[in-house]
């Protein structure tokens, strides 16, 4: 009995490959960031070319890069973490108090507490998503007033300053290696590490499927719960460094920190090609989104548009990119059935 | 079962259930389940809906935990708690409809979870590519690994999950109804790749409602029915009737009781219907107190040729007519208001509103119908939800029990007396007795029966044969989304249905 | 139509499977309201200075936005989406009124406009979702940031604050003899209609078809897509009410005003028992829990408790009724299994 060789599917020349389409997504907002970049030198040579324009180039984008990175992780497996932002706010207020209250503290011992806080709170929750099986968006709604509140409470009428902290800390904000900021090559070093894992490792690859199927998963015998778990912890880790960069950075921490980070690291992961149904998309699309956002702000002005209008193009890029997402999916999902059934 | 004697003579067996026994709360899905696979053997499992099929293969794949009874793999006792157990321990299931992550590619999709790992736990993506193609090429299979699994048939994503389990060197391989979706050439392609898994001395379960295909893959066949083992016989010592018999437990004939009704005008017309790529041309007529049949195989389109007249799915050319005006397209409000009613294949999904109550749901399609002045009150509705609940005889304590409590019959009750009470002209009604015991589907029979002696045009898909030719004045046939014939009852025979629906009567070889 | 044949038992069915005691009393709902007069009762006993009749005036001039957009963001999340856009909405309204008000248009005519824009807004978010099939979390992430960026784009940081004395002055002006705001007359109205479209017309009874099976409410002659953007518009014009009235309120038109009012709003209506998955809920539960945050936030404030502290317990609190819904659910899932007797019948279906 010879085994049929039947007419199965060639591979029809759309047929998309994982990473395909993807990587024309993050070429083109690579191409728009460029652009939007060489629009506002031109306009104003400082905004790249004089050591604070390029410096705040990099710099910027870097703190929002390592929560969008997170957050990415998050919305691959179809969930998302809306109190980043309250998570990065308590660790940027952490990292002060310790200098403030522990003179002489290492910095290396500061930003571990630091992360460490940031994992425990996306292990609550995580917790709470994995176990309760509570959608994460009204989980991390009530995590993101709850500890906002408690960053609040624990700053009382507190604020701290750039003078309270360790002048070798701060430095680490501005200082450069080989114009490069120190503050953007960490960034880049956690992204390439997360980008390794998400594409190498079998439990980042677990994330697209749980994201893809969630069902699927559970029938595949894969461990959804502890997966779903890291990845808050993850996002809330990330979130925990991004609060010692911030305070870094800034220097000066209220208790209104980060706030309203996280629609921004939403907004960037969406535009970076993180398909908020989850399974697609990768962390450097994540990480270019964010730079784009933060650049856009700060070309704005240059541009001749008043920064007020920051926040409506942001919506704008969020709504384009969704829209953008849906459209070329509905357009290759005809293509696949019509080239199917030709064959 | 296998007497001492033939025990010792017979090859090891690769798995065996005796006697299990599987209960939900006072509901007993398996009273008795039976099974001895062999190595080797392609082994049919046939029964009816209801009749515990479903319930085995879960235990088998680790998804449900078995009351009692013994269940054995290669000899071992086996208890699986997880389906990732009865995975590690080479069992493998091929659902009707495959699981698959759609973002993913096929050779992640084969590989998730446990995919090949070198230095630093880093994915060896050649190493998988490598046995990919080993795998492709053994199965004859031309699909490309790397493009993700979206928009693949249902037939490629079953390849792919055979390919999941050669890969896991699964020795028994579970087949659900596979060929339900799929056309002659694909069953054709899936055959051989069950023979030379079969030659390669794994064991294969071959469950299935088409005979032509058990007896021309399988050399033997298990009959359940009512939750029991009945027998089991080598193919070539029984015969289809014989099955047949074995599984309903009396004869075909009782099943039907078809009276004769007055045809009158024709109600419903549809003509030129197409979809390009889901049906062609379909044009046919349903005139009062007609059961028209639309039978086929799975797949070839008549379910959504039905949606599409009811206005759920849309339809590019062609026109639908009741009583003479037109109806218009992709508005459901519309249909039913022109008079059609559409009971659809999907009775957990499209057919009920599952997690709703009893009540609510016989009155969702009447809403708008039992309000005065726009309002409608809870009062009124469960007026009328208990008139049709009475009616239908839908067993059910209380009209706010949730329709997902329900036996599958008692729910085709409920989805029946929503839309009986829109009084439509014509009822099309989507495998009406599908996963419904044999009591209820008498009844639902008999009632069918009973609106076309009333004067209402029934279409009625139907995948299953006896119905079909029991049930139907005029039977139209399609294939692969046109109608391939149109056979009165008189001249309809299992023979003619199925070799319009096929193309071929020949066995395939 | 003549009834079916055979069959021996004449079953009777009831109507409820409960008695009506057990209806009334053991739900969601119930529970909240019964919270709310339990805080409500211990916060005028224990804490000074609570249980005035001013009270309520501050409290209900609070909570009225709240309320006000909790009504039609019930009936979104009753379908199973949600509208995150709310907040941003207040503010674009808030801005509207400002800005043609402060060109010189007659204040009717801005807040006519301002409600024009929560129509155009609200269609937008409902196009989107309906139309083009986006998932509405992320249309309304985005229309949050758009909306809110035009309200400061067209104001910057400035704050137009001239408005007129007769409008400024009822919004809050104290109905005759009592303490209650005015305010109170457009939600209670607003109130009727919304329970009444929700519990009592057919479009309702559509809206949780939707919420629970969207497939089978499609099979069943709801018009789904229609359904949700009317929903939509809705959530936009009231929440553009809104604006005005926060407006008048506080005498000021800010591009910044009520940023973070929809977490407030979607908390309050998931601690009023509305399933986040869609298909339950009430509004009378919902209007529960915002009395409910409202006094709670009242009364602490009263006690000098901080508003950090409010929000620890906001957020607290929805998250421990979503949890306890989670339960509560695969408690029920587990009873039901254990169901009323039925014959040996077809294995479950999957």
């Amino acid at each position: 009995m010879s085994t049929t060789t039947a007419p199965a599917a060639a591979a029809p020349a759309i047929a998309k490959k994982p990473g395909g389409i993807g990587r024309a997504r993050e070429f083109g907002i690579l191409a728009a960031l460029v652009l939007v970049v060489i629009a506002a030198t031109v306009k104003n040579p400082a905004f790249l070319f004089s050591s604070d324009g390029w410096r705040d180039l990099l710099l910027t984008p870097s703190i929002l890069m390592l929560v969008a990175v997170g957050q990415a992780i998050v919305i691959i497996t179809r969930n998302v973490d809306l109190s980043v932002g309250s998570v990065m706010g308590l660790t940027a207020y952490l990292t002060g108090r310790l200098f403030v209250d522990v003179p002489g503290i290492p910095i290396v011992v500061v930003v571990i507490a630091a992360v460490l806080l940031g994992a425990f709170l996306g292990l609550v929750n995580g917790a709470l998503v994995a176990f309760a099986k509570v959608p994460a968006m009204v989980i991390t709604l009530g995590t993101l007033y709850a500890y906002r509140g408690i960053n609040v409470l624990w700053t009382g009428s507190d604020r701290i300053n750039a003078s309270d902290m360790p002048k070798d800390f701060l430095a680490l904000g501005t200082q450069q290696i080989l114009f490069i900021p120190v503050l953007t090559i960490i960034a880049v070093i956690v992204l390439a590490l997360a980008a390794w894992y998400l594409r190498n490792i079998r439990g980042g690859r677990e994330y697209y499927a749980i994201g893809s199927d969630p069902s699927a998963a559970e029938l595949y015998g894969l461990k959804v719960t502890r997966r779903v778990l890291s990845a808050f912890v993850l996002s809330g880790a990330l979130a925990g460094l991004a609060g010692v960069f911030y305070a870094a950075r800034y220097g000066s921490i209220s208790s209104q920190a980060g706030s309203g980070w996280e629609l921004d690291a939403v907004g960037a992961a969406v535009i970076g090609g993180i398909a908020i149904t989850g399974g697609v998309g990768t962390v450097w699309g994540a990480a270019i989104g964010a730079m784009l956002l933060m650049t856009i702000n700060r070309a704005l002005p240059i541009l001749g548009i008043p920064d007020f209008w920051q926040r409506a193009v942001v919506g704008v890029l969020i709504i384009g990119a969704i829209v953008l997402d849906r459209v070329l999916a509905v357009r290759q999902r005809r293509q696949l059935i019509e080239a199917r059934d030709e064959s | 079962m296998v007497d001492a004697a033939s025990a010792r003579s017979a090859p090891p067996t690769a798995l065996e259930l005796h006697r299990v026994v599987k209960s939900f709360g006072p509901v007993v899905a398996l009273r008795s389940g039976s099974l001895t696979l062999r190595p080797g053997s392609i082994h049919a499992l046939i029964g009816e809906n209801g009749a515990g099929k479903s319930t085995l293969v879960k235990i088998m794949a680790g998804l449900y935990r078995r009351d009692s009874g013994d269940f054995r793999l290669h000899a071992d006792d086996v208890d699986f708690t997880s389906t990732a157990q009865s995975k590690a321990a080479g069992i493998a299931v091929i659902y009707q409809e495959p699981t698959l992550f759609p973002d993913l590619s096929v050779t992640e999709n084969i590989f998730m979870g446990r995919q090949p790992t070198g230095f630093l736990g880093r994915i060896d993506r050649k190493a998988m590519r490598t046995e990919v193609d080993r795998i492709f090429r053994r199965l004859g299979v031309t699909l490309d690994p790397d493009r993700i699994t979206e928009g693949l048939s249902i037939a490629d994503q079953q390849i792919i999950e055979i390919a999941k389990a050669i890969s896991l060197d699964a020795s028994v391989l579970i087949m659900d109804e596979p060929t339900a979706a799929l056309s002659g050439v694909e069953v054709d392609r899936l055959f051989a790749v069950a023979r030379s898994l079969r030659d390669e001395g794994r064991a294969i379960l071959f469950i299935s409602h088409r005979f032509d295909e058990v007896f021309d893959l399988c050399d033997t066949v298990t009959v359940m029915r009512d939750g029991a083992y009945i027998d089991t016989t080598p193919i070539a010592e029984t015969t289809v009737d014989e099955l047949v018999r074995q599984m309903v437990g009396r004869d075909v004939t009782e099943l039907f009781p078809k009276q004769e009704a007055a045809i009158g005008e024709p109600l419903l017309e549809v003509t030129a219907l197409t979809r390009p790529g889901v049906f062609h041309d379909i044009s046919f007529t349903v005139r009062a107190g007609e059961i028209v049949a639309l039978a086929g195989l799975v797949g070839a389109g008549r379910s959504e040729v039905a949606r599409a007249i009811f206005g759920v799915d849309p339809y590019d050319e062609g026109e639908v007519r009741m009583l003479g005006a037109g109806v218009a397209r992709r508005n459901p409000t519309a249909a039913m208001r022109s008079g059609l009613a559409l009971v659809p294949e999907d009775r957990r999904k499209q057919g009920l509103v599952i997690d709703a109550s009893v009540g609510g749901n016989i009155t969702l399609a009447i809403r708008r119908r039992l309000s005065k002045w726009g309002l409608i009150t809870s009062g009124i509705e469960n007026r009328a939800a208990k008139e049709w609940a009475s009616r239908l005889e839908v067993k059910t304590h209380a009209l706010d029990t949730v329709a997902s409590t329900l036996s599958g019959g008692n729910q085709q009750k409920v989805v029946l007396a929503k839309w009986l009470a829109t009084d439509p002209r014509v009822l099309i009604i989507d495998e009406p007795t599908r996963g419904i015991d044999v009591g209820t589907k008498s009844e639902v029979h008999r009632l069918l029966s009973q609106l076309a002696g009333e004067g209402m045009g029934i279409l009625m898909i139907s995948s299953e044969l006896p119905e079909v030719l029991g049930m139907a004045d005029r039977v139209l046939v399609m294939r692969e989304g046109r109608i391939t014939a149109e056979i009165s009852r008189d001249d309809a025979t299992s023979e003619n249905v199925m070799f319009a629906a096929t193309h071929s009567s020949e066995l395939h070889s | 139509m003549t009834t079916t044949t055979t069959t021996t038992s004449t079953r009777v069915i009831r109507d409820y499977d409960r008695p009506l005691w057990r209806r009334i009393f053991i739900n969601r709902e119930f529970a909240i309201i019964a919270l709310l007069v339990l805080v409500t009762i211990v916060a005028a006993v224990t804490i000074r200075g609570f249980a005035q009749p001013i009270t309520a005036n501050y409290l209900l001039l609070d909570v009225a936005p709240i309320l006000l957009i909790a009504l039609p963001m019930t009936l979104v999340m009753i379908t199973g989406e949600i509208d995150l856009s709310v907040g941003s909405m207040v503010g674009l309204a808030s801005v509207v009124t400002g800005v043609l008000t402060e060109s010189g248009a007659p204040f009717e005519v801005a807040a006519l406009a301002a409600l024009l824009v929560g129509v155009v807004g609200g269609a937008f978010n409902g196009f989107l979702v309906t139309i083009v099939g986006l998932p509405s979390l992320a249309v309304t992430i985005g229309t949050l940031a758009l909306f809110r960026g035009l309200a400061v784009g067209l104001l910057g940081t400035t704050a137009v604050t001239d408005f007129p004395e007769t409008w400024t002055a009822l919004a809050k002006a104290k109905i005759a003899g009592t303490t209650i705001p005015y305010i109170v007359i457009p939600f209670l109205i607003l109130l009727v209609l919304f329970a009444v479209l929700l519990h009592f017309t057919p479009f309702g009874r559509g809206v949780f078809a939707i919420g629970l099976s969207k497939d089978a409410a499609r099979f069943s002659g709801v018009d789904v897509e229609r359904t949700k953007f009317i929903l939509f518009v809705l959530s936009g014009v009231v929440a553009a009410f809104a604006g005005i009235f926060y407006t008048l309120r506080f005498g000021s038109a800010r591009g910044d005003n009520a940023t973070g009012l929809e977490l407030q709003v979607i908390a309050a209506v998931v601690l009023g028992g509305v399933s986040v998955f869609g298909g339950r809920g009430h509004l009378h539960g919902v209007v529960a829990a915002v009395l409910l945050i409202g006094v709670l936030g009242s009364s602490l404030r009263l006690a000098g408790v901080t508003s950090d502290v409010i929000n620890i317990i906001t957020g607290g609190l929805l998250i421990f009724s979503v949890v306890a819904a989670s339960v509560l659910a695969w408690a029920q899932r587990v009873r039901a299994k254990a169901g009323p007797p039925l014959r040996v019948a077809a294995s479950p279906a999957p």
